[in-house]
């Protein structure tokens, strides 16, 4: 479904992406772990097109999209949640949802995923009304997954969207990457919490600074000794 | 009524008109600084720009012996002078953007200003060099009369500054809050990235934004031709600066605060020239703008939420 290859990506003459090369096929969840500043976010980034990367592809369904504009590979949805939520603060909790179905116009199918979101999470239900900025930081990450979650994403890219949430909403969070996994859609998750991460995915891959360290199943990264030590925090 | 309260209602009536083109041209300000956190310092151009657009389509459009024929030509005269000059500068505004500020987009933030400092600059010259160094009359095509509502009097020309003011705001608050482009715009101006993650073209908002800034500080342009009766290549200047004053005085970026802050200031010089001295009429905006960022630095209306990090 998604190939990348050998992917550059510079920050004025910061070279953030030094040559990295993925794959998502259909249906699956695949994880991306590695230290701060290892280039997680850029990977989704570059891939999203909020930055174009200075060499390399990126191919979706067929189709190369690196260098594209953020609103055209919206458009073929492809979704990132953003790192750090980034809901638009003075909008409500419903216009922020449906700032997420903002290129659809199936308005039925649009209201019964809204409704279906508000199933999800029933504290944004609650909130409705209420402004995104208003909203505690857990909250506005649920906002977060469910606005991405409104554009029917062929592809959803989750930059740490367990970051700053008590343990409980944690598993409410990978209970339903889990969900819309099996429901269809195809899931790239960067994660700071490897353990949790490994275990939902079907593969995964260790970047550090800025090229793919390590790649394998989900289980097999889990038993891997560096990864174990590096980011498990094992001793 | 006494004559005192007759000068107050008098000077309350000069008010909101000289208010209403402020508060139309610190619209400008206000929606460019929401979307890309810059201060246009050309948008006092546009102002300049569309009075003159205005006033030759006036005189070209007047040439033609149907539109001053009867009442509703007049009417369909003037609103095609506006619809011109409107079009006219929101274009060049459009072209200015993707010129002059673009290029910059990713440059520090001193950069846009400076090329806007240019720009502003090159117009004022340009209508100096091309156009006239003196101030030209701006005719006044229907016969403007006064009517006396208690003890003051308002003039036809006032009504009509005060009400297409209020229309073109109202026209520009229900757009922005109740249409999918409106809704974009206010998705960009919040947090533009993540705007363009959901589907946004950014630069086509963007442009937008800037040709409807800058259509809007036309008409304002056009007013204070038919109003003063004569209009000048810097007659931008202090306008703009107390426009500026007024959008910060309702809390940059808030389009509904740039409002508040036209007729509030319009209001204040109005009623300070009638009481303190005409002198000092220039010095009010300032006036009001430090005693209400002393008490509400983010402006009357500025954001009450806090983003969180
Ligand atoms: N806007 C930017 N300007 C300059 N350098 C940047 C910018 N954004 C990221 N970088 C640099 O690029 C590198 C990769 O950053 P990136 O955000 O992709 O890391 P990450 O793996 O997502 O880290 P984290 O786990 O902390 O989110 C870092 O060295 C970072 O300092
Ligand atoms: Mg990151």
């Amino acid at each position: 479904m998604l190939k990348v290859n050998d992917l550059h990506t510079f920050y004025g003459k910061i070279e953030a992406l030094k040559g990295i090369t993925i794959e998502v096929h259909e249906g699956e969840i695949v994880t991306l772990i590695g230290a701060n500043g290892a280039g997680k976010s850029t990977t989704l980034k570059t891939i999203s097109g909020q930055i174009a990367p200075r060499t390399g592809s990126i191919e979706f369904l067929g189709e190369q999209i690196a260098g594209m504009p953020a609103h055209l590979v919206t458009a073929k949805r492809v979704i990132q949640v953003p790192e750090g939520r980034r809901i638009f603060p003075q909008m409500s909790v419903r216009e922020n949802l449906e700032m997420g179905a903002f290129l659809r116009n199936d308005k039925d199918e649009i209201a019964a995923d809204l409704e279906k979101v508000l199933e999800l999470f029933p504290r944004l239900r609650e909130r409705v009304a209420q402004k995104g900025g208003t909203l505690s930081g857990g909250e506005q990450q649920m906002l977060a997954i469910a606005r991405g979650m409104m554009a029917r994403p062929n592809l959803l890219m989750l930059d740490e969207p367990s970051m700053g949430l008590a343990p409980v909403i944690v598993e409410v969070i990978f209970d339903t990457i889990k969900k819309l996994n099996k429901a269809g859609t195809t899931i790239l998750l960067v994660e700071q919490n490897a353990a949790m991460a490994l275990q939902v995915a079907d593969r995964g891959y260790v970047l550090e600074t800025g090229s793919v360290a390590l790649t394998g199943t989900g289980k097999e990264l889990l038993g891997n000794e560096r990864v174990r030590k590096t980011y498990l925090g094992e001793i | 009524m006494s004559a005192e309260l007759g000068i107050i209602a008098q000077q309350f009536v000069n008010g909101i008109t000289l208010g209403g083109m402020y508060a139309l041209l610190a619209l400008g300000y206000t929606l460019v600084y929401g979307i890309l956190l810059m201060i246009n310092f050309a948008h006092a151009e546009m102002f300049m720009f569309g009075a003159y657009v205005g006033l030759f389509t006036l005189q070209g459009l007047s040439r033609i012996a149907f539109f001053t024929s009867s009442g509703p030509a007049l009417l369909l005269l003037y609103v095609l002078t506006f619809l011109i000059a409107m079009i006219a500068t929101g274009i060049l505004g459009v072209v200015i953007e993707r010129f002059a500020y673009r290029p910059l987009r990713h440059a520090p933030r001193l950069a846009p200003l400076i090329s806007a400092i240019g720009v502003s600059l090159f117009l004022q010259n340009a209508a100096l060099l091309w156009i006239s160094s003196r101030s030209l009359p701006f005719p006044v095509l229907f016969e403007v009369r006064t009517f006396r509502i208690g003890g003051a009097s308002i003039s036809s020309m006032q009504i009509l500054i005060i009400v297409t003011t209020i229309v073109l705001m109202l026209v520009l608050d229900s757009f922005v809050s109740r249409t999918r482009l409106g809704k974009s715009m206010r998705a960009t101006s919040q947090d533009r990235d993540t705007a363009g993650l959901m589907g946004i073209d950014i630069n086509r908002v963007i442009a937008l934004t800037f040709f409807i800034g800058p259509a809007l500080g036309a008409a304002a342009g056009i007013f204070s031709g038919m109003y003063y009766g004569n209009i000048k290549y810097n007659m931008g200047f202090i306008p703009g600066i107390k426009a500026f004053t007024a959008a910060v005085v309702g809390g940059i970026g808030n389009l509904r605060g740039a409002m508040l802050g036209g007729f509030l200031i319009g209001l204040l010089e109005s009623l300070a020239a009638a009481y303190i001295s005409t002198g000092y009429k220039d010095v009010i905006a300032f006036v009001v703008l430090i005693i209400v960022l002393i008490f509400k630095p983010g402006g009357l209306l500025g954001e009450s939420v806090a983003e969180k990090v």
